[in-house]
């Protein structure tokens, strides 16, 4: 009987220690530590209890089994009351550790761009891809013949004015426009021929609007029963899709040895649309390419019979329009490889 | 080429506003450049007539009354020495722009605007002005020139707007001429041209002169070299008095930027002008053996042109000689020994047509240039060689300088100087526009452009002008029609009658621009160089005489030494980019070029050249190192489907030892590395420099590779971990080969630690890796491993004496 009335006030003993012991913890982990101390079957205070039971006698062992149990389930209780109330605190405290600056600079997974005359480039290329055309580049250095002879203009012919071309011996230059492609294209393939040529090009000439490098993209289309009209349609499509919809052109006339007739193709001022700006100098129009039907003497040159066939031709300024696109005023800066200017544009 | 409206009026009936005829130009082929309209500056300026001027005590100034009529009466402060009681002068009203001068009385400055002010105390209300002031020259109005007040005439209206008294206003057109239309390089042909497209008659040059019965006995032309000279006239002018020309001449050339020497020179730049035919004028005195005679100079030949100087000559120049002496330099410049002078009786008139490109190429090599020459190099034409000299005759006898000898001779190959005919179909002209334009248009419209057109059923038949070498065939006909019908009648169609095509980029394209894009995705940014750079690249590089790249072609006129060599390779052009970015503070970043550079198989070029697409990549800044190069080598090896290998290389312009050769499947296709410390010095770089040439055209034979698909392996791969010790010097490709010689199965290694201190031995180095055993057939056991690795350790340990760390 003493050692039941013993092991009563023991529990009721051992209820208090751990109370007063759970006051005093102060993390998660100490909780699980006095936890797994006190229900340790073996040394624990609570865990051991049980243990006491050979010492109850037998008509008290049930009452004390279920004291041990109710003082069990209580600890349990003010364990996991404890350790939600610790871990709740602690998580606080993590995240508060955690706390940042959202307004200090991002680390950067820096993606670099295409060259703003590769991104005009590959622009065109795309729109005359879907049209059909193949894209044909020719090399940077050409003979005079291709260059020039083969392009209606020989040797005494006043259009050789009109360029200053880099030589480099008696027969060979840089080429000074991508139309040396045309006849490369037409001596390879009989028509029906669709083809663009871009490329680079160069000229002797150096000041703040023009540089001795830039790129030209030559179009070519040579069938049966290609006219005018043909070319002004095909043009009408393209300036729409590079300048956006509404853009129109408008065709005067020009010279150039290798087209017949010949044309300035001015689009409508895709910024003021016409009413007239800086831009365009307020005439409402942006002069922009070159282009003309493929001057009869060309294509007999190449073996085109052009009782059967005929074609034309057009040119473009690649930097030219990337310049007017994106508003970038001098074409040096196109070649200084000045990352300032290369990270602003990626269309 | 500047069109005065006032001259062109002269020939045509020009009935609509400048800024319409300026449209009108543009849309039929000539685009005016700038529409110049003179004495717009000055404004309010009118008829002041002085009552009074009493001179200011110690002063040079006067001070006057002026009468300007409805205006009013003004007092004015005047300190020109001219001025006088009773003489009429401009006078600039207050609020009136006239053009402010600089201390010399003649350059003008800008516009000023007239206010009241204080002079020496004296109010004054307005100007009286000079000519200069009003933007006037002696030439553009006799008196003007002087350096005083301009002196109106006496019936001038008081208070009238002194501009149409001084005949101030005109309309100057300077308009862009396209290379085929030299016939539009003077006032007449531009006059052509308006009356076409104003559909208005073109007024016939006044070309008639009485010959005074006089001749110079025995005078000879001869000329050597017809095949530059086709056709050369001369003409005896006698009784010459050279004198002032008259107002009106001095006036036009004037507003065509030529100024007045005398009445006999005036007369051939007048023509210059007006007809687009170059003439001269020989004092006749000066010429020895009443001989012309055109020839190709001799070599080492002499002659001191109009302008004093001296020019040695060679056979490729083409003289006018008497018969003794070259007396002009053909087609560019006359010879000082036979200039007109104030003294000059008599005159050999020169027309002639000589060849373009000689007189061009001359003009060149030469460095001696003129407005005549200019002329030659875009064209004369014969027809017009004839015209000029009977119009220059009529001039002669207008303005009475002289008698017309009946001395005229005129050589010439032969060629026509008459119309062409031409026959064209009209159906084949409409096919090259692609609609059809009526017959009556097409009929206007030629016989506007003096083409004489008849229509028979389809056969168009015209006559082709001796100015119009440029119509050949039914194309130049449509050209010529459509530029008059308007191209605004060209309605857009889409090759309704072409065969469907497919496009698109090819291989290579496509994989060069996979290529860029997988640069740009590692942070690189494209851009573009030169394909010519400076002898100073090659040497940037520190490259030794013999190099390859030394071995670059050469451009013939370059514009600078800078830029005088193709690129032999990208390198140098991307070093200096990176030291332009850092000096611009850009102190980090990545960039890379894909063009290409030039190979010669010859010098000079007698073949085309091997213009190899090669790839650059610089990346510079504190956070680089050759391994973050590497990644973008490997970001193309990975775009491309295949395996890059290094090994250590040497290179002039980079770093000893950060630098690697890069292969692919064995081939050597470029290099990467740390660009060394002499380069960085010499291009005052701030951060380091790494860079990479890898040759893409060698690597093409590889673009397209097709991808399969790998099975994943049936079975679980294993992973071991372990780390070597071994000698400094072996490299991690030595002991990543041995491993995977030794075992088929390993797939993968992977480096993820290196130590080196004092945990080992000197000059020893642990190496940590991870290997990857893939099963094939079957799954591993614990044993298989184990053997293994025991065959891994032992050879790493034969070969290369590696053990495990332990």
């Amino acid at each position: 009987m003493a050692e039941f009335t013993e092991l009563s006030e023991k529990i009721a003993k051992i209820k208090n220690e751990v109370q007063d012991e759970l006051s005093k913890l102060e993390s998660s982990k100490s909780v699980y530590e006095y936890k797994k101390n006190i229900l340790d079957g073996k040394t624990g205070l609570i865990g051991s209890l049980m243990k006491q039971m050979g010492k109850v006698p037998n008509e008290q062992k049930a009452e004390y089994g279920k004291k041990v149990n109710e003082l069990k389930a209580w600890a349990q209780n003010h364990f996991e009351e404890l350790d939600a109330k610790l871990k709740a605190e602690e998580m606080r405290l993590r995240y508060e550790s955690e706390k940042i600056d959202v307004t200090m600079p991002a680390v950067k997974n820096e993606k670099g761009n295409l060259h703003p005359v590769t991104q005009v480039r590959n622009q065109l290329t795309d729109i005359f891809a879907s049209m059909g055309f193949d894209i044909y580049e020719g090399t940077e250095i050409e003979t005079d013949y291709y260059n020039f002879t083969a392009l209606n203009t020989p040797q005494d012919h006043p259009a050789r004015d009109m360029q200053d071309t880099f030589y480099l011996s008696p027969d060979f230059l840089l080429r000074t426009q991508t139309s040396a492609g045309q006849i490369h294209v037409m001596e390879a393939k009989k028509p029906p021929i669709k083809v663009v040529s871009p490329g680079k090009v160069f000229r002797s000439d150096d000041d703040a609007t023009h540089s001795p490098m830039f790129t030209q993209m030559e179009g070519l289309v040579v069938d049966k029963g290609i006219t005018l009209c043909d070319l002004k349609g095909m043009l009408d499509e393209f300036v729409q899709k590079i300048f956006g919809k509404g853009t129109t052109t408008r065709l005067r006339p020009s010279y150039f040895p290798f087209t017949e007739p010949s044309v300035e193709v001015d689009v409508s001022c895709f910024q003021c649309h016409g009413k007239g700006c800086k831009l365009c100098k307020g005439t409402g129009w942006i002069e922009v390419l070159g282009a003309g039907v493929v001057n009869n003497k060309v294509l007999e040159g190449c073996g085109i019979d052009t009782k059967e066939y005929s074609g034309f031709a057009f040119g473009i300024g690649i930097e030219r329009v990337a310049m007017l696109k994106y508003g970038i005023n001098n074409i040096k800066q196109l070649f200084e490889s000045d990352l300032r200017v290369l990270k602003q544009i990626d269309d | 080429m500047l069109a005065p409206l006032s001259w062109l009026k002269e020939y045509v009936d020009i009935d609509v506003t400048p800024k319409e005829l300026e449209e009108k130009l543009f849309s039929c082929g000539f685009e005016v450049e700038e529409l110049i309209e003179t004495g717009k500056d000055i404004s309010k300026v009118v008829v002041g007539l002085v009552e009074s001027c009493e001179p200011i005590p110690d002063t040079h100034l006067n001070l006057c009354m002026v009468n300007a009529g409805e205006h009013g009466t003004f007092q004015i402060c005047c300190g020109a020495d001219n001025v006088k009681a009773g003489g009429k002068y401009p006078l600039a009203l207050v609020g009136a722009t006239v053009y402010a001068t600089a201390k010399d009385h003649k350059t003008i400055e800008g516009v000023m605007e007239i206010k009241a002010g204080k002079l020496r105390g004296y109010d004054s209300f307005g100007m009286l002005c000079s000519g200069t002031e009003l933007g006037l020259t002696e030439d553009l109005y006799p008196g003007a020139g002087y350096n005083g007040l301009l002196v109106l005439p006496e019936d001038a209206p008081l208070g009238a707007d002194v501009k149409p008294i001084l005949e101030m206003t005109d309309w100057i057109f300077d308009i862009a001429i396209t290379a085929n239309r030299p016939d539009c390089q003077s006032i007449y042909g531009i006059a052509r041209e308006v009356a076409a497209v104003l559909g208005k008659p073109l007024k016939p040059l006044a070309l008639d002169y009485t010959e005074s019965g006089k001749t110079k006995d025995g005078f000879t032309v001869k000329v050597d070299a017809t095949d530059i000279c086709p056709r050369y006239i001369a003409h005896y002018v006698h009784d010459v008095e050279i004198k002032e020309s008259p107002a009106w001449m001095k006036k036009r050339l004037a507003l065509v930027g030529c100024s007045s020497i005398s009445n006999v020179v005036d007369i051939t730049n007048y023509i210059m002008k007006e007809l687009g035919q170059p003439m001269h004028a020989f004092d006749y005195n000066y010429l020895e053996g009443n001989q012309i005679h055109v020839r190709r100079a001799n070599d080492g030949e002499k002659i001191t042109t109009l302008d004093e100087k001296e020019f040695t000559l060679n056979n490729s120049n083409l003289v006018i000689c008497d018969g003794v002496k070259p007396v002009a330099l053909a087609g560019i410049m006359g010879g000082l020994n036979s200039e007109i002078l104030d003294t000059t009786t008599e005159v050999m008139l020169e027309s002639a047509k000589f060849a373009r490109d000689n007189i061009r190429k001359s003009s060149r090599a030469l460095g001696q240039s003129s407005d005549a020459s200019a002329m030659y190099s875009k064209g004369v034409y014969e027809y017009t060689t004839d015209l000029a000299m009977k119009r220059a005759l009529h001039l002669i006898e207008e303005l009475g300088c002289g008698k017309i000898s009946s001395t005229h001779v005129e050589v010439f190959t032969g060629n026509s100087i008459e119309p062409k005919e031409m026959k064209v179909s009209i159906a084949r002209v409409n096919g090259v526009l692609g609609i059809k334009v009526p017959d009556e248009d097409i009929v206007r419209i030629l016989t506007n452009l003096h083409f004489a057109p008849q229509i028979n059923g389809d056969e168009l038949t015209i006559q082709i002008p001796p100015y119009r070498e440029d119509m050949e065939s039914y194309p130049d006909v449509a050209e010529e029609v459509i530029r008059m019908y308007g191209y605004d009648h060209i309605v857009p169609t889409f090759m309704p009658t072409a065969q469907v095509t497919m496009g698109g980029l090819n291989l290579r394209q496509k994989t060069e621009l996979k290529i860029k894009n997988a640069l740009c995705a590692a942070g690189a940014y494209e851009g573009i160089h030169y394909s010519f750079f400076s002898p100073a690249d090659l040497d940037l590089l520190r490259l030794p005489e013999d190099a390859k790249e030394r071995h670059a072609i050469r451009l013939i006129n370059p514009i600078n030494i800078d830029l005088s060599l193709m690129r032999t390779t990208l390198a140098p052009q991307m070093l200096r980019a990176i030291a332009r970015n850092q000096k611009r503070g850009t102190i980090e970043g990545r960039i890379f070029e894909l063009g290409n550079i030039f190979i010669p198989k010859d010098l000079p070029l007698t073949e085309y050249p091997d213009e190899r697409e090669t790839l650059c990549v610089g990346v510079f800044g504190e956070n680089e190192d050759f391994f973050t190069l590497k990644g973008m080598a490997e970001a193309v090896a990975q775009a491309l489907d295949v395996t890059f290998t290094y090994e250590t290389a040497q290179k002039p312009f980079l770093h000893p030892y950060q630098t690697a050769a890069v292969y692919c499947e064995g081939i050597e296709i470029g290099y990467l590395g740390k660009a060394c410390y002499e380069v960085c010095n010499e291009l005052d770089m701030r951060t380091p420099a790494y860079i990479m040439e890898l040759d893409v055209r060698a690597l093409s034979q590889w673009f397209g590779k097709s991808r399969t698909f790998r099975p994943l392996p049936k079975f679980a791969e294993e992973k071991r971990d372990f780390a070597f010790v071994m000698d400094r010097d072996i490299t991690c490709a030595e002991v990543e080969n041995l491993i995977y010689e030794s075992c088929e199965y390993v797939t993968d290694i992977r480096l993820f630690d290196v130590y080196e201190g004092a945990q080992l031995a000197l000059n020893k180095k642990s190496m940590a890796f991870t290997v990857v055993f893939t099963p094939k057939e079957e799954e591993f056991t614990p044993e298989m491993i184990d053997g293994f690795v025991d065959v891994i350790l032992k050879n790493l340990n034969v070969k290369h004496a590696i053990t495990l760390r332990v």
